[in-house]
């Protein structure tokens, strides 16, 4: 495969060519096309989860912001707006656990001699990798057991639990590459520990510590199984409602709310990006 | 290196032989970096580990509600201890008494129905048994019945079954071994531990479907993703950078705003049946609901796990390779069988493992788009778990699919290592 097509190539490579790309193309579509599909479908004048002839015409008519109005409570009901605020206490408050904890605990694993480090890391990644439904299933007997199934404090633990990784992972990576001599110097100028850590080192890992933290938010603001079974009805989220709302009767208020997360995602997505390269300058590699 | 006058050890500065400075130096930095690590360490035991370790217990504690079986009917526990089964004869008039009294303590702690629910699990009927008996035997004046074993079946004639019995005395210890049993579609018998029919396995071909389809996702996104990696790797960094982002987004956005669109998109009267019925076709598709949905959901979701290994890998391989292999006389597919498809095994080990581990733990989309024979066994137990009640059972069929889990992390982390993996 070639980047561009030689002037010389046969009729052979010219339709591999092609049809390569083609191929590509259909796949980049496929990957995308549910996500965006949703945007227009939100501002639906009518409760159909498809294009109305109207919408397709591109009447103004045909298009509404009610199912964002419903959203905000426009129709008495106000269960989504109590989800979402649910959602942006819990999440938060589970992204500031697991990124202090996380942090502190790469910070060690990067030292050049720590015993049992595979082992620490394998257990540190588990849960990740466990199935949702076994954790949560685990959760809500040994969270009964100590009183914390149904509350806050269950969900927010449960949720920090699930981020961890995340912030293990992308701290561990920065720290890879962070310069060792750089916190000497510091030390050899006259500097504490604590004073070479917040001033030289927590800069400039400071990136990955970010893109963790959010890797961790959005783990537990997109989470639902752990909800439905250590949570009870006062931590609702809003993954929560949707999926009910998804199994029992669909309700085309979750066209806005689905579109409101893409946003959201977006949002994400464009933040850790402009990390990445500012950590890639930062460590002198070739900004993308 | 500071020079010694005399002609011992090596000093360091305060005086102490270099060796045994070195060596508490490094003895104190293995405790700083454990102790950095101790807090996390503790938080992820206690939040996550010891949950576990509870659902293990779980599925061995032999427990009705909150306590053990033979805490609520100690008597009964002795009483049988000599019977057996296979003799085909009740119980004694003792064990009859027993269960007399036991029963009348467990109706007053409300545990009776609790105590039949477990009952019921291995012999259905048991449930109903318990709870009609509930009232009529704490009714009963114990010091003055003469033969529980006629008040008991003439309330009754089930208590007669010997079946019941042997359920009774099978269960009757701290731990017990049947909601494996049951995961593994066996069941207990008057003639020992026997299969179920096999019409009646339920949790095999539900375990084998979960890895068939989980297999069959990990292809798709193999085959879908690996030219698309390919592409991205062989690309000028700035337009994959710009492509990079049509993988990553979906990566970003949540899971039930893409299973919801999945959802939006299949059903019979969503986007893709409207367009197939525009372009002419009279019948609609059911895109939904059945094995179809959830593969095409699934490898969408899990297709960003399987390309970002791929084009981590693949960015590795010199383009000059291929260049080399072609001048030297190999045709396309020659070059591409021996020299760039090895070298790019490693991506396909870490994306096949990973997406294949997070494919066999999925919930969400199975449940909202696999309808009736497209859903995995972690359904099947939050089903037990929220709909059925049996705990016991859920937390069985976990440890089988945590075993199974836990042992595909470890051929991952020997063959790619946990520490590389990567996220966007």
């Amino acid at each position: 495969m070639a980047t561009t097509l030689p002037p010389y190539a046969t009729t052979g490579q010219k339709i591999w060519y092609y049809a390569f790309r083609v191929f590509c193309g259909l796949v980049f579509f496929y990957l995308i096309f549910p996500i965006l599909i949703v945007i227009p479908l939100s501002f639906n004048a009518q409760d159909f989860f498809t294009f109305t002839p109207e919408m397709l015409r591109l009447d103004p008519a045909g298009y509404s912001l009610k199912h964002y109005r419903d959203f905000l409570g426009a129709n008495g009901d106000y269960s989504w707006l109590q989800a979402f605020s649910n959602s942006l206490i819990i999440a938060p408050a589970a992204t500031l656990l697991s990124v202090s904890l996380g942090t502190l605990a790469a910070i060690g694993l990067s030292q050049p001699h720590v015993p049992y480090k595979r082992q620490i890391m394998a257990l540190l990644i588990s849960p990740m990798i466990v199935p949702l439904i076994i954790t949560s299933a685990g959760m809500f007997f040994f969270y009964s057991s100590v009183s914390l199934q149904g509350t806050l404090a269950g969900v927010i633990l449960a949720h920090a639990a699930l981020g961890i990784p995340f912030v293990i992972i992308t701290v561990t990576a920065t720290l890879s590459s962070f310069d060792r001599s750089l916190t000497r110097a510091a030390a050899n100028m006259g500097a504490d520990p604590v004073t070479t850590f917040f001033k030289v080192q927590m800069p400039l890992i400071l990136p990955g510590v970010i893109s963790g933290g959010l890797f961790a938010f959005i783990t537990s603001f997109d989470e639902v199984v752990v909800v439905l079974l250590v949570g009870s009805a006062g931590q609702k989220t809003l993954p929560w409602q949707m999926f009910i709302g998804l199994r029992e009767q669909i309700s085309p208020t979750i066209l806005a709310v689905a579109t409101i997360l893409v946003v959201i995602s977006i949002a994400l997505l464009t933040t850790v990006e402009m990390l990445r390269r500012r950590s890639e300058k930062l460590r002198g590699m070739s900004p993308g | 290196m500071a020079e010694t006058s005399t002609n011992g050890p090596m000093l360091a500065a305060d005086g102490t032989p270099l060796k045994q400075s070195l060596a508490k130096a490094l003895k104190r930095q293995k405790r700083m970096a454990l102790l950095l690590i101790a807090p996390l360490l503790i938080f992820v035991l206690v939040s996550f580990i010891m949950p576990i370790g509870s659902m293990l217990m779980r599925s061995v504690q032999n427990t009705a509600g909150t306590d053990y079986v033979p805490d609520i009917l100690p008597n009964v526990v002795v009483a049988l201890e000599d019977w057996d089964p296979a003799t085909g004869e009740l119980p004694s008039e003792a064990a009859f008494k027993a269960m007399a009294i036991d029963f009348a303590a467990a109706f007053e702690n409300k545990q009776h129905t609790q105590l039949g629910r477990r009952f019921n699990y291995e012999t259905p009927g048991m449930s109903s048994l318990f709870r009609k008996s509930g009232r009529p035997i704490s009714r009963l004046k114990i010091d003055q019945v003469t033969d529980f074993k006629s008040e008991l079946i003439g309330m009754d004639k089930d208590w007669g079954k010997i079946e019941y019995w042997a359920t009774i005395k099978a269960n009757s210890g701290y731990y017990t071994a049947s909601y494996y049993m049951a995961a593994f579609d066996a069941e207990r018998t008057l003639d020992g531990v026997q299969m179920k029919e096999p019409d009646q396995r339920i949790y095999q071909k539900l375990m084998i479907r979960t890895l068939w389809l989980s297999a069959l996702i990990t292809l798709c996104t193999l085959a879908v993703g690996y030219p698309v990696a390919w592409l991205l790797a062989d690309l000028p960094l700035r337009t994959s950078n710009l492509l990079m982002i049509l993988v990553l987004l979906p990566f970003w956005t949540s899971l039930l705003v893409r299973t919801s669109a999945w959802k939006i998109l299949l059903q019979e009267q969503g986007v893709i049946n409207d367009i197939w019925v525009a372009i002419g076709f009279t019948e609609r598709l059911s895109l939904i609901n059945n094995q179809l949905g959830v593969v095409i959901a699934m490898t969408h979701i899990l297709l960003p796990f399987m390309i970002l290994p791929l084009y981590s890998v693949m960015k590795t391989i010199p383009p000059s390779y291929l260049r080399a292999a072609k001048s030297l006389g190999a045709d396309n597919t020659t070059a591409f069988l021996r020299v760039y498809f090895p070298q790019t095994l490693p991506g396909i080990g870490a994306g096949a493992l990973l997406t294949f581990i997070l494919a066999v733990g999925y919930f969400i989309t199975p449940e909202l788009v696999g309808g009736a024979d497209g859903t995995f066994i972690s359904n099947r137990i939050y089903f037990q778990f929220s709909s059925m009640g049996n705990w016991g059972l859920a937390a069985a069929l976990g440890t089988i699919m945590l075993l199974i889990v836990l042992l595909l992390y470890y051929v991952y982390d020997k063959l790619v290592g946990i520490d590389n993996v990567k996220l966007g």
